[in-house]
Formats: C-alpha cells, sequence, structure tokens
C-alpha cells in the first residue's frame, strides 16, 4: 500500500498532514509516536474505517495495489474485505468461538460448504496459535476466553477472509507481557503472508518486531505529521531526526 | 460555627424525615388498594336455591360429564316431578339445540336456570366474613324469616368471585353469572393488534435514529417530539383514533373495503390503531436506549470484517439490544393492558357477548368491562368488578416483574 499526500480532517481539524508513505509488501511497519498525533487515525485510513466517523474525511490518495482506496466508485466494504483490522481491547463477537471466525467467511460467501467451512476456521485458528487451546471448546462463547486468547482470536477472525493487508492498533496493550510476546511471534509467522501496520506505544515492541517504522509528531497546529520513515534499525540507531532520537530513547512524550 | 452544624444536621434530619415519609405513603396507598380489591373480592355470600343440587344428583353437579348431565336431565324430564323441567320443556329446549351438541357448561346452565335458580341475595366483604360474622347471620336470619312458605331456606356460603365460571363467562345481566371471557379476549385482540403494529415500526425507527440518522437539525427535532410525545395524555390519542381511525378512515377500520359490511369503525383494528400510536413512544425511546447500550466496539469488529451496516445491524446491533427492546415492549403492552381513556372515546362496546373474531369485530377490554361494572348499582357487580381488577394487576404486574427481570439480566451481561 501506498500513502500520497494524505490529510486526514475531523471536520475543520487536521488530525494527520500531509503523510506518504510506501508501506512495504509482507514486512511489518510500525507507527509510533506521542498520543494524539494522529497514528490510529492515519492507520485507520488505509481500511476507510474512519468513514464510520460522519465528520471525517480524507484528501490525497491511499494506493492499494495502485488503486486509490477512495476513488469515488470504490466501496468501503470492498476494502476492508482485503485490509483487515484488529483493535487495541479485544473485541470478539458474544457468539461461539467458530462463529467468530466464520463470521467474514459467511458474509462472503453465505453458502460455503460445512467442510471447507470448518477448515477454514482451523486453518485461521491455527494460523493465530490458538487451535491447540480451544479446538475442544469452539462452540464456547468467544468473550469466555482470556485477553490474550481473545486478541488472537479476533486475528483469526481477521485472517479468515484471507486480506492482503492487516492493521494493528496496539493489539497488545491490554495485554500481560507473555500474551505479548506471543503475539510478536505471530506476527512474524504472518508476515510470510500478510503486509501488517501496527501501532504501538511499546518502543521495544516496534524495535523487536517491526522491519519499518514511521515516527509522528504534532505540529504546533496539532496536526500530525511524518516525521521520520526508515527501516525500524536505522530509527532505533541512527535516527536522522533529533526529535526521534528523544523520542525512542525515552526523554520525550 | 458549632451551631451551623447542628443546624445543617437538623435539616439533613428533615429531609430524611420527608423522603421516608413520601415513601412510606406511596406504600401504603399501594397496599390499601390491594387490599380493598381483596376483601371485595373474597367473602361470604347469602345464596337462596329452589332446589339443592345434592337433591338432583348426590354428586356435585359439576364433577358430571357432558353425557352424565345429559341422562340426568332426560331422567328429571321424564320422572315429570319438577314443574321448571317437564317433558314438553325439555322437548322444546331439544328442538332449539339438541341436547345431544350442548356442552357441558351450557347444560349446566340449563339445570340451573330451570331447576335450581340459584340466586346470590347478599355478598359480604372479605372483612366482614372474617371479623363481623354476627352481622352475616343477622342478615341471614332476617332474610329465612321473611321467606315465603314453601321455599328452601337460604344458606350461607364462601364465595371467591375470582373462579373457573369468572373466566369462561361472558357479561350478562345477573352479576354472579357474569364473567371476563370476552372482555380478556378482546383486551388480548387489541394488544396484539397494537404490537403488530407498533414493534416494527418502533424498531424500525429506533434502528433508523440510532444507526442511521445523520447528526442534524431535522433529526434532533425528530428526536425531541418523540420524546415529548411519550408525556402526551392518552385521551388525545383517544380523540386522534376517533377522528381518523374511526371516523375518517372507517371504510376502512369497519372493513367495508374487504367487502366485509354491517360494521362501524368501532373495532379492535382501530383500537390496535389507536393504541399504537400511544405506546410507540414508549417502544422507540426503549428500543433507542438499548441500541445506543451495544458497545461500539463490537459495530468496530463487523465493519473491519468487511460488514455491511445492515448487517452489521442485522448480526450483532440487534442481538446484543434485544432484551432491552423486550423491556420496552413489555412495558409499552402492559400501558396497553391498562388503558381505559382512549378506549373509552374509541368506542369499545359497553354491553358485548361475543367473543371477538377478527381485526373488524367489536370489542371491550378488560378496563372498560371493570368501569361498567363499577357503575351498576346492585351490589354483586362490585364483587366482580373487584375481581376483574384482581385478574387486571395481576396481568400488569407480572408483564413489568419480567420487563424487570429483562432488564436486570441485561445489565448483568453488559
Ligand atoms: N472521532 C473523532 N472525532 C474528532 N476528533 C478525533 C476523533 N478521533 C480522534 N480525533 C482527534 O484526532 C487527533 C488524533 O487522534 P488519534 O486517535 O489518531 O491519536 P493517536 O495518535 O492514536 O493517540 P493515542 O496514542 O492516544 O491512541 C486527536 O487530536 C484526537 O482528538
Ligand atoms: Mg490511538
Amino acid at each position: 500500500m501506498l500513502a500520497e499526500n494524505a490529510s486526514i480532517f475531523y471536520g475543520a481539524f487536521r488530525a494527520v498532514a500531509d503523510v506518504t508513505l510506501p508501506v512495504h509488501e509482507r514486512q511489518i511497519t510500525a507507527i509510533i509516536g506521542p498520543s494524539g498525533c494522529g497514528k490510529s487515525t492515519l492507520l485507520r485510513a488505509f481500511n476507510r474505517m474512519n468513514d464510520l466517523v460522519q465528520s471525517a474525511r480524507v484528501e490525497g490518495k491511499i494506493l492499494l495495489d495502485g488503486d486509490n482506496i477512495y476513488a469515488p466508485d470504490v466501496d468501503a466494504v470492498a476494502v476492508r474485505r482485503r485490509v483487515g483490522m484488529v483493535f487495541q481491547r479485544p473485541n470478539p463477537f458474544p457468539k461461539p468461538i467458530y462463529d467468530n471466525v466464520a463470521y467474514g467467511v459467511r458474509l462472503g460467501n453465505p453458502r460455503i460448504p460445512k467442510p471447507e467451512l470448518d477448515a477454514i476456521v482451523e486453518q485461521s485458528l491455527r494460523g493465530a496459535a490458538l487451535w491447540d487451546e480451544v479446538k475442544d471448546k469452539l462452540k464456547e462463547s468467544g468473550t469466555a476466553l482470556s485477553g490474550g486468547q481473545q486478541q488472537r482470536l479476533c486475528i483469526a477472525r481477521a485472517i479468515a477472509v484471507q486480506p492482503d493487508v492487516l492493521l494493528m492498533d496496539e493489539p497488545c496493550s491490554a495485554l500481560d507481557p507473555i500474551a505479548t510476546i506471543k503475539i510478536e511471534e505471530l506476527m512474524q509467522t504472518l508476515k510470510e503472508r500478510y503486509t501488517i501496520m501496527i501501532v504501538t506505544h511499546n518502543m521495544q515492541q516496534a524495535a523487536r518486531a517491526s522491519d519499518y517504522t514511521v515516527m509522528m509528531m504534532m505540529r504546533p497546529d496539532r496536526a500530525g505529521e511524518m516525521i521520520e520513515f526508515d527501516q525500524t534499525e536505522q530509527i532505533f540507531t541512527n535516527p536522522r531526526d533529533k526529535r526521534t532520537e528523544d523520542y525512542v530513547s525515552g526523554r520525550f512524550g | 460555627m458549632q451551631s451551623n452544624i447542628i443546624s445543617r444536621k437538623r435539616n439533613a434530619k428533615i429531609g430524611q424525615a420527608i423522603m421516608f415519609a413520601s415513601t412510606a405513603f406511596a406504600l401504603i396507598a399501594l397496599v390499601a388498594l390491594l387490599l380493598n380489591v381483596l376483601n371485595r373480592s373474597f367473602g361470604n355470600v347469602i345464596v337462596r336455591r329452589e332446589i339443592e343440587p345434592s337433591v338432583l344428583s348426590p354428586t356435585p353437579l359439576e364433577q358430571l360429564s357432558r353425557d352424565e348431565l345429559n341422562a340426568l336431565v332426560k331422567r328429571i324430564a321424564d320422572s315429570d316431578d319438577y314443574d321448571g323441567l317437564t317433558r314438553g320443556a325439555y322437548r322444546r329446549l331439544d328442538s332449539e339445540k339438541p341436547f345431544a351438541e350442548r356442552s357441558q357448561a351450557e347444560i349446566l346452565t340449563v339445570i340451573n336456570e330451570r331447576l335450581i335458580k340459584e340466586e346470590v341475595v347478599a355478598s359480604f366483604t372479605l372483612w366482614q366474613t372474617l371479623f363481623e360474622p354476627a352481622s352475616v347471620n343477622a342478615e341471614l336470619a332476617k332474610l329465612n324469616n321473611a321467606r315465603k312458605a314453601g321455599m328452601p331456606e337460604a344458606r350461607v356460603e364462601f364465595r371467591s368471585w375470582v373462579n373457573a365460571r369468572f373466566f369462561t363467562q361472558t357479561m350478562g345481566s345477573v352479576a354472579e353469572l357474569s364473567g371476563i371471557r370476552t372482555a380478556i379476549l378482546g383486551s388480548l385482540a387489541v394488544i396484539a393488534m397494537t404490537m403488530a403494529i407498533a414493534l416494527p415500526i418502533g424498531v424500525g425507527a429506533a434502528i433508523y435514529l440510532e444507526e442511521y440518522a445523520k447528526k442534524n437539525r431535522l433529526n434532533d427535532l425528530i428526536q425531541t417530539n418523540i420524546t415529548n410525545l411519550a408525556g402526551v395524555p392518552s385521551i388525545i390519542y383517544g380523540m386522534l383514533g376517533l377522528f381518523v381511525f374511526v371516523r375518517a378512515l372507517e371504510s376502512f377500520t369497519s372493513g367495508a373495503v374487504f367487502g366485509i359490511a354491517g360494521n362501524n369503525g368501532r373495532t379492535i383494528l382501530s383500537a390496535g390503531l389507536t393504541m399504537a400510536l400511544l405506546v410507540l413512544p414508549i417502544i422507540i425511546i426503549n428500543a433507542q436506549e438499548a441500541i445506543r447500550a451495544v458497545p461500539n466496539s463490537l459495530r468496530q469488529a463487523s465493519y473491519g470484517l468487511g460488514a455491511t451496516q445492515w448487517e452489521t445491524i442485522r448480526d450483532h446491533v440487534m442481538p446484543a439490544a434485544l432484551p432491552g427492546i423486550l423491556t420496552g415492549t413489555i412495558l409499552a403492552m402492559s400501558r396497553a393492558m391498562g388503558e381505559t381513556a382512549p378506549m373509552v372515546v374509541v368506542g369499545a362496546s359497553t354491553f358485548i357477548v361475543s367473543d371477538p373474531t377478527g381485526p373488524f369485530s367489536k370489542f371491550t377490554t378488560l378496563p372498560i368491562q371493570i368501569y361498567n361494572w363499577t357503575a351498576q348499582p346492585d351490589e354483586q357487580f362490585r364483587n366482580i368488578a373487584a375481581a376483574a381488577i384482581l385478574v387486571l394487576l395481576i396481568i400488569l404486574l407480572s408483564l413489568n416483574m419480567i420487563a424487570i427481570l429483562l432488564r436486570n439480566k441485561m445489565r448483568n451481561t453488559n
């Protein structure tokens, strides 16, 4: 994916200004920066989740395989089928684990044969490293799992519809360190098949788990801008911008 | 300084006492109402019968089957012992409607009207029954002393005015033979009609307002008006129903356009439409609250998987909001059950003995029935009015109880 001069507004307020960002395929791109600088807003622009906010508006282009997802003839629903999302707080449906994973698949193909659906559910739960823990209780509610399991269920649910890109907005902020490590390991296997963007406040996580890092910062008019984009190693060892250096070393924000 | 604290404490005590007093007052009023209703629903009566049932049959008549009753009636007629049911009278009744085709209740009615001729000549409250038996006995002695020669003695019996017959009988000119069958069926029919109209419209409107409507002046205005409508006195809805449904749309509400002749607009359909308008704000507001309480994260999860807005509403919002919507529905039902004024205006029948048969039937409802009975001069009508109030209260309280339980359940799961 590629953002070209993307600006995002809430009404008259410009929350993100002029971001041009190439997102590398089958790599993990982390977005870091102080609170309120527009990380979530930018991330949600990549699958048009901002459309749900009445006042939100995007200027510029965001390209998926060369096509602008904000072009007038593009349907937001179709975009979200290709660009999945995992949220900050685990939000499984209050339905059986099986149905959680099957939901998106059934939407795309209501008459899918049961064996085929079973296979997709198992494959997705394996893909999210959850299968062994839930294979005997697929009929139990997804909300009855632990927080970390719930978040992996949400990942399984997202990959079940076979998107190209996975957006994650602070997916580990509600989890304990062990569950966090599990998700990070999972991301490393997922990146073999999916392009991943992750927002995180955890510097170690960005350094450990991502290939590229976007550093964002608020301008004096409170609009967020991208001040640096580079390979993660570069950002953490040899940043070009002084503000990035301060931020990643914990002297800022 | 010191005196200030004392006076503040005193004010707090006074405030507390006032609030306690008002709570106590409300409770006392409720208990008094209930006691009054119970007082009249049960109690001793003085009954006079021309023939005691035990003379006709050793086993109680109610326990006999239809065929046994038929045999009994035939035997009595053949014996020609009783003036009330001679051979000739039997033949006449049989040609009106063959006894073989009459139900058990119908044969019992014949036996009662022709032979037993049971009549309640005085009724007493539960209080009098329990604590003033002397007054009951005095009345009994007076009646028996004044009785003509050859007449059987009057007796004192305990009676629950809420009994099986009360539910199965239609209204009539004799209180102890009247029941609430027509009124209950009428109430049920009106409520069914009300809900069939108000539920889809109300839930639809709530979904529109919560999920689709953009924030703008027009929608704010609609919202404010719905909230205000909930406070409009019910008689106004009655007037509206009278002018619009009963009069202006008479050809529709009487069924004339559907080829059903002979009705006026005072039908179950008119009543249902009127009541639907009345409960619509209740349903909309409760459904809106329930929909608003559905966590946004659920919607986001659904949209994030590429569900459309309608799929999100259908698969996630509605199921999660269902208990709240049901609560509102039940509250609306109990409101519709108890409303009297609009039904008077829309024209519930004051005297009707036929069960409602469809949307274009005439009807009466339980509160209307109670209202009519309380206006009757005869003492015993007051007893059956109390019995009907008891039935109505039990229905209303159970409906509200279910609504509260549902609401609590919803709170716990959220
Ligand atoms: N729905 C909304 N309507 C209006 N303004 C919003 C909305 N969501 C976010 N904003 C504003 O946009 C700006 C960026 O918000 P955003 O949530 O993207 O920040 P963030 O970088 O993700 O912060 P955090 O790290 O705290 O999650 C903030 O000033 C915020 O107040
Ligand atoms: Mg955020």
